[in-house]
């Protein structure tokens, strides 16, 4: 059946991650909306596994692929090659670190028009129309193809997981070959020394500023967040002073982020800061100059010493958590 | 050793968003425009690598209209070797397979060893031109590197991958990269590289038609958020922000 809404989903040895669901639901969503079902299409070790869960989720199909997760060019070929036997009206993915190489690799294979880091995705007089942020969210646009297939990956935590109960059947499919072998190797891929929660997954981001007048600080952030199961974030000024990694900032230089909880300590809030991370849907601002910009994006606000306030407050969490 | 770096003329990332007359695109009114700063890492990886061979070509690319001829300029500055401006007015309203196309043509002719780009453009933000790109020149692709060495016909790059995890890979040449914060610390012309890049070629030609594939409807501004509160002005504050996460946020 042409015109269904294909879903691209990550997964890794039969575990599908919380962005993985999102971009799921937005699929069922969206088919509903469009008159049509949703297909998951999901490739690995493990692939078969999933088909449970993505059933729950809205998923009609789930189409299991084999095909070289460890080649980006042959796993976007071979769900390229799906896609050309469906004729969906959209392929969604989650815009993650994994969607986020993938996607445009399938939207020039199926020479179709992306969206990038959507906030929103409906069906609007026959058509696919994406919301997405432009300028690290200083403002929105509202895009649709201009001719049929839509390539539309999903900001994480823009949305959340329903349940929807669907079929979920279980197709497999072999991978279309890939044309060439195109010259990139993955060599390796080296573990960090510990596992770090991805900073735009994250659904509680702790991020820390100039103010806290030196990298050493930083042990207190990092106190904070591990009580929260939080990932750890930086202002541009910390990061290009040298205290923290890139990976870390977060603003239009750095990461655009949409957590449940934001908490802002040491941080003023210069205008690229606070496109980055104005969508997360509480922001706590702790800052001793009760005038710092933050405090006017901030839900609650503490005016005072971060160096009082953290530590008390990663203590006060440790004791919630300890009571369950 | 001939290298290209895509460069795109954004407005500064300290701009105040004003949606324009048309309602789907910006007011340039009072806008300053900078070269994408990630856009900036791909020229300095590109003259690193030609200083590193002991020779090459760098030469910057740019979809734009007249006036990106300035950001060139810096560039050329910078140390790059000669500049081509494929002019368009409309340039900021096309889309990234539209823009790809088009610097996929011009940047055929020039037969690369290497292809630099930003890994987003700080303006829309989509992050496809790198990959769009090297599928239309049929080269590899490895995007957000951070580390970029070039020998024997072969390219070692790093890149983050999921969960703190960092992948490295090893890429034969011809080959795009899109390239992200920390691969190095762009610098800066000095005098005698202004008055260099004067006698440095920059041509321009005109970009010519691709059809738009990705409509624009809208362009809005986001919502104010509502009113915060501040819960107190010391560390005896902490108690009742706990509680406000717990039961009324219920974020924790």
């Amino acid at each position: 059946m042409a015109g269904e809404i294909l879903v691209l989903v990550e997964q890794m040895r039969g575990a599908l991650k919380s962005t993985a669901l999102q971009a799921m639901t937005a699929g069922a969503q969206l088919a509903a909306a469009h008159g049509t079902t949703a297909v998951a299409v999901v490739a690995g070790e493990g692939a078969e596994q999933t088909s449970a869960a993505l059933g729950e989720h809205g998923a009609a199909r789930v189409i299991a692929l084999d095909a070289d997760t460890t080649d980006r060019t042959a796993w976007a070929a071979a769900v390229a090659g799906v896609a050309r036997k469906l004729s969906p009206a959209a392929v969604l993915l989650a815009h993650t670190t994994l969607g986020k190489d993938l996607g445009p690799r399938i939207a020039a294979l199926l020479d179709a028009p992306m969206a990038s880091d959507c906030v929103a995705v409906r069906s609007e007089g026959g058509a696919i129309v994406a919301r997405r942020p432009v300028f690290a969210g200083k403002a929105l646009v509202h895009v649709s193809g201009a001719n049929g297939l839509l390539v539309v990956s999903i900001r994480p935590n823009a949305l959340s997981a329903q349940k929807s109960p669907a079929a979920g059947s279980l197709e497999r499919e072999a991978a279309t070959p890939p044309s060439t072998g195109l010259g990139d190797v993955l060599k390796e891929v080296i573990a960090s020394a510990q596992k770090k929660i991805e900073l735009t997954e994250a659904a509680i981001i702790v991020s820390g500023g100039r103010g806290l007048k030196g990298p050493e600080n930083f042990a207190m952030i990092e106190e904070l967040a591990g009580a929260l199961g939080a990932a750890v974030g930086a202002s541009r000024a910390v990061v290009d002073a040298g205290w923290r990694p890139h990976g870390e900032q977060v603003g239009q230089t750095g990461k655009t982020v949409a957590p449940q909880l934001y908490i802002a300590v040491a941080i003023s809030g210069a205008i690229q800061h606070l496109a980055g991370m104005r969508t997360a849907k509480y922001i706590v601002a702790i800052n001793k100059d009760p005038e710092a910009p933050i405090f006017k994006v901030a839900d609650y606000g503490i005016v005072g010493d971060a160096f009082e306030i953290v530590p008390r407050l990663t203590a006060a969490v440790k004791a919630l958590k300890a009571q369950g | 050793m001939k290298i290209v770096a895509c460069v795109k003329r954004v407005p500064s990332t300290d701009t105040r968003i004003k949606v324009g007359a048309d309602g789907a695109s910006i007011d340039t009114a009072q806008v300053e425009w900078i070269i994408n700063p990630y856009d900036e890492f791909a020229v300095e990886a590109a003259l690193r690598v030609k200083e590193a061979a002991g020779s090459g070509e760098v030469v910057v690319v740019t979809l734009g209209p007249a006036d990106a001829a300035r950001e060139l300029k810096t560039c050329l500055a910078m140390g790059a070797d000669r500049a081509l401006l494929l002019k368009d007015a409309e340039a900021s309203r096309r889309d990234a397979l539209a823009t790809a196309t088009v610097l996929a043509a011009a940047i055929r002719e020039l037969k690369p060893d290497l292809v630099l780009c930003g890994k987003q453009a700080v303006d829309n933000d989509q992050g496809q031109v790198g990959l769009l790109l090297a599928h239309l020149l049929g080269m590899p692709c490895v995007t957000e590197i951070v580390k970029l060495s070039v020998a024997d016909g072969k390219a070692a790059v790093e890149r983050a991958g999921d969960e703190g995890t960092t992948e490295r890979h090893e890429v034969t040449l011809p080959a795009v990269f899109t390239c992200q914060k920390g691969l190095n610390e762009p610098r800066y012309a000095n005098l005698k590289g202004i008055m260099a890049a004067k006698k440095k070629p920059l041509d321009e030609r005109d970009a010519g038609p691709v059809p738009a594939r990705l409509n624009v409807a809208g362009l809005e501004l986001p919502a104010a958020r509502p009113d915060g509160r501040i819960v107190g002005t010391d560390a005896a504050a902490v108690d009742e922000l706990v509680r406000l996460l717990r039961h009324e946020a219920k974020v924790i």
